[in-house]
């Protein structure tokens, strides 16, 4: 084996500090070469090895009665009923996204696409969390162009619906930026693959694209923080090819469906490395490799960079034996490479043969398994007091809606998604826009309700509650359009743990995270972390971004956000009185102000007004419902009225604080005159406040004499993004 | 009415149409894969949407020159219906089954979204469920939809009532705002001379459910089967 002495620059440069370095001499009893060491970096970047953070994930509620599997696999898997299964996760493209805005994000969609068809599941819904910059900085309209551009050229190409997600602004994401990707897919329970190698002799199967030397240790880019020359990171950023993939799902689908796969993993961060060794790893196998053998897209390329390059749109499998020539006849028919790279052995050891020499030897499970965990150092985070609604200024509230509705975080996203193609595979039931996108389950009449939330501003001022919020928005979304809420993903995205205040708001957001999936009875089944999201020291707000999946047993009871009529009565469900303004949307954007403590979550409060308002909703009770978030109450109702095109009359509510307050786990609801009574009996048995509080009718929202006309209320809440998109930079 | 829909590479409407079809059939689609050009008997071959081949060329034009497309070409001569839909009018445009181009939105811009259509012929076996004149809404999912011809093939195609569709406001106006794409006119879709093909880029199969928010597209698929039968 050639062995050019390892330099302390090269470990620098790959990523490891000297603890890790000694480690890995300790692991070998010797010096690694290069390739070796190559490997190492990636295995044990922050990236794949969750070193930072696998101490507190740990803690998190995984399983339920419904759940097939948890974390640890591509994806997470839950039962849906009728013998098919849900698989379904979110991952972060932060990094490469902020380089190069468009590849960076196509390429985080392809990405979370072939993990979770890669479990045998077709994508049918594609959702995401984009979090930009303030809008006057001079990035800002770049990446946003870029950022949605991409996602819409790889997702539109592929033909997998973008349903729904949210784009949220603020000063904290001005250099880093963040672009969370979720895919949701459906298998039958019966046709499940997981990654798991076994079977000495075996044959390591590469279809897909081939290996160029694009991505190369975009793992450890991904792990480290950034500075003034990121910008020269442009070549670690792979460039993404939809229709491949494309390709490569029908190609995978179609070989699923025979019995010739034993285990299979997409090539995802630090590609062949992290495939191979995982997959051997979980089944306890050892692997050799001839690295000739790897199709490439470019001429001299070497084990070192075929190990570590992150090319887009590849997959490992391992074959049962003698099933090769039904894969690459499947392969051959999709125009995609298929080649025979190796096979596995009862050894524990990867080996890499390139033109018959060995150029690496490393035992599998140190790598894979033993990797670095640490316990960082963390303190809590301060708490704010609470802000009394007497000391924030009050204004009137035509004036404050007005300012709201049009901000940049409460303008409409139509902008955004009709770039996306919300359409495609004819079962969107519910578009972009509402609570949750709802999609069908092809060919039955139920559907999948997913929504994905956090509110940074929340977990920055309390980690534990702004961690709890999280999940609770978006089972209250969940259960806004009559879905159960049954799972998460969750997508982890905080500055540089090495800091004990950034360490101190992963484990107080984890813990939110985790008493509201207690709570809630809705585990986590999959996720990604994604830490030092910070340039020159300056981190992000704490963004625990979560995506959250229910089921509609019955579609025909799928609720919806707009006022269907006039005469309806509208009705206030949960938590009566309130009127919490700290941290809130109004005194961010009417006070320019951000403090105070967030609105706590009362779990069993969210929890027996969310299963009333489901219940009504299941009854037929209802005309319309819209939970209550950023904006509060009064936002709600002007979202209801613009998206119904019908008005309202309010009554008994006033005040700033009670029209626009954040308090937590409530909902706005209509229904008609004959129901009324049935619909208030029910909230009395079920122990839930209910307030009346106006009527639907007329052409503008009108409360204690004022009125605004939705018309001035559309031209501003749907003027703001394309207004601000078209301005010359 | 025996039906079949093409499958490129990249086809990514193809199983969408599949389903629409077979709602207003009762039967099983035909699924022609594109290098067949020994199909099956058809009434009614349909060339969906997607990115046929990647379109990392000019859209439609390497999947004007596949396999399958030759076949296709002379089966319409013979009369076999052909309806191309967004990616499939991009192809049988470059096929040359339709007159005109599909350029860029002028916008610049992929748009996804429902638009008002006017039917501006109902005298054909895909629009005999409309009205001349009536106003269907059907969605749009496209970034190439700009349809472009020169002033005297529109003169013709209109003199020849070969318009099938106008973008239009839900009143029927034919506006500039009605318009998503900068499309000559305000063309969505076009017949062939005999009316025996058409290209549109509207998806009448993803309005064609109740479920889907709509169905105004299901007429289409209905007259197409009355028609066929």
């Amino acid at each position: 084996m050639t062995t050019a002495k390892i330099t302390a620059a090269d470990i620098k440069t790959h990523g490891l500090s000297n603890d890790e370095y000694k480690k890995i001499l300790e692991v070998l009893g010797r010096e690694p070469n290069l390739v070796e060491l190559g490997i190492f970096s990636v295995m044990w970047s922050e990236h794949c090895s969750y070193k930072s953070s696998k101490k507190w994930l740990k803690t998190l509620p995984t399983t339920a009665p419904w759940v097939i599997c948890g974390p640890g696999e591509n994806a997470g898997v839950i039962d849906i009923g009728e013998g098919l299964a849900a698989i379904f996760k979110m991952e972060s493209h932060n990094h490469p996204s902020f380089i190069e805005p468009y590849q960076g994000a196509a390429t985080g969609v392809g990405g979370i696409l072939r993990d979770v068809f890669t479990m045998g599941a077709r994508p049918i819904a594609n959702m995401n969390a984009l979090r930009f910059g303030s809008p006057d900085h001079p990035k800002t309209r770049h990446l946003v162009s870029g950022v949605v551009a991409g996602i819409a050229g790889y997702g539109n190409c592929v033909g997998v619906p973008t349903v729904g997600g949210e784009v949220n602004f603020h000063a904290s994401y001005n250099g880093n930026i963040l672009v969370n990707a979720m895919t949701v897919g459906l298998a039958k329970q019966d046709k499940i693959f997981y990654s798991a190698a076994a079977g000495a002799g075996n044959p390591v199967v590469y279809v897909g694209s081939k290996t160029g030397r694009d991505g190369i240790h975009g793992a450890t880019m991904a792990s480290a923080e950034f500075d003034a020359n990121s910008e020269e990171k442009r070549p670690t950023v792979q460039v993404g090819d939809p229709f491949t993939e494309k390709l490569l799902i029908e190609a995978c689908m179609e070989l699923m469906a025979t019995d010739a796969i034993q285990s299979i993993q997409d090539m995802g961060a630090a590609g062949l490395t992290s495939s191979s060794f995982e997959m051997a790893s979980k089944g306890g196998m050892g692997v050799e490799l001839e690295m000739e053998k790897v199709p490439q897209r470019e001429e001299g390329m070497t084990p070192y960079e075929m190990m570590l390059s992150e090319s887009q749109e590849r997959m490992l499998i391992i074959l049962k034996p003698g099933k090769e020539d039904i894969a690459r006849a499947i392969f051959e028919k999709w125009e995609l490479d298929f080649a025979v790279i190796g096979h596995l052995t009862t050894t524990g050891r990867m080996i890499l043969k390139f033109h018959g020499e060995v150029v690496c030897d490393l035992p599998i499970d140190p790598l894979a398994q033993a990797s670095p965990e640490y316990d960082r150092p963390w303190t809590p985070t301060r708490r704010q007091s609470i802000l009394e609604a007497k000391d924030v200024k009050d204004v009137a509230w035509p004036e404050a809606l007005k300012t709201l509705i049009g901000c940049p975080d409460l303008a409409s996203r139509k902008w955004v998604y009709e770039q996306y193609d919300h359409m495609v595979m004819a079962d969107t039931c519910q578009r972009p826009g509402g609570d949750a996108a709802v999609v069908r389950i092809h060919g039955s009449n139920r559907g999948l309700a997913i929504s994905t939330d956090v509110t940074p501003r929340y977990v920055l001022a309390d980690p534990l509650e702004g961690g709890k919020q999280a999940v609770a928005e978006t089972w209250r979304n969940i259960t806004a359009v009559g879905g159960r809420p049954l799972a998460i993903t969750d997508n982890l995205n905080f500055g540089n743990p090495q800091k004990p205040e950034i360490m101190g708001q992963i484990v107080e957001a984890i813990k939110g995270i985790g008493e509201a999936c207690k709570g809630l009875d809705y585990p986590v089944i999959s996720g990604n972390v994604s830490l030092y999201n910070e340039t020159d020291g300056n981190p992000i707000m704490p963004t625990p971004a979560i995506g959250g999946v229910g089921l509609i047993d019955n579609l025909d009871t799928m609720m919806t956000v707009p006022f269907k009529a006039e005469k309806e009565i509208i009705l206030l469900a949960g938590q009566a009185g309130g009127g919490w303004l700290g941290q809130s949307l109004y005194l961010r954007e009417i006070c320019g102000q951000e403090k105070g403590a967030p609105p706590p979550v009362d779990l069993l409060h969210e929890r027996r007004v969310g299963d009333f308002v489901r219940s009504m909703i299941h009854g037929k009770k209802l005309t319309a419902c819209h939970d209550l978030s950023d904006g509060g109450l009064m936002v709600a109702l002007a979202e209801m009225a613009l998206s119904g095109d019908v008005g309202c009359e309010l009554k008994n509510v006033a005040g700033h604080a009670r029209l626009f307050g954040e308090d937590q786990g409530r909902y706005v609801l209509t229904v008609k005159t004959s129901d009324l009574a049935g619909v208030k009996a029910a909230a009395t048995a079920a122990n839930v406040a209910l307030e009346e509080i106006g009527a639907t009718g007329g052409t503008a929202i009108a409360l204690n004499g004022a009125s605004v006309a939705l018309a001035d209320l559309r031209k501003l809440h749907e003027g703001w993004f394309p207004g601000y998109m078209a301005r010359p930079a | 009415m025996r039906a079949g829909v093409v499958v490129f590479p990249g086809s990514n409407c193809d199983r969408d149409v599949a389903v629409a079809l077979s709602q207003s059939t009762g039967k099983k689609t035909a699924m022609i894969w594109h290098r067949d050009t020994d199909l099956p008997d058809l009434d009614l071959i349909v060339v969906p949407g997607g990115f046929s081949y990647g379109d990392y060329l000019r859209c439609g034009a390497m999947g004007a020159h596949s396999p399958v497309m030759q076949e296709i070409k002379r089966r319409a001569e013979k009369g076999t219906r052909v309806l191309g839909i967004c990616n499939g009018f991009q192809i049988i445009t470059e096929a040359g089954l339709v007159p005109g181009v599909l350029m860029r939105n002028a916008g610049l811009k992929y748009v996804c979204k429902d638009v008002f259509l006017r039917v501006e012929d109902s005298q054909s076996a895909f629009t005999a469920r409309y009205n001349a004149g009536q106003i269907v809404r059907i969605p749009i999912g496209h970034g190439e939809g700009n349809y472009f011809a020169d002033d005297e093939t529109l003169d013709r195609l209109e003199g020849e009532g070969l318009v099938a569709f106008r973008y239009a406001t839900p009143t029927g106006e034919i506006t500039l705002d009605a318009n998503p794409n900068g499309s000559q006119r305000n063309i969505a879709g076009v017949f062939n001379k005999s009316r025996t093909v058409l290209g549109m880029m509207p998806h009448p199969e993803r309005l064609s459910d109740p479920k889907l928010g709509g169905t105004d597209g299901r007429a289409m698929f209905d007259a197409l089967v009355e028609t066929l039968a």
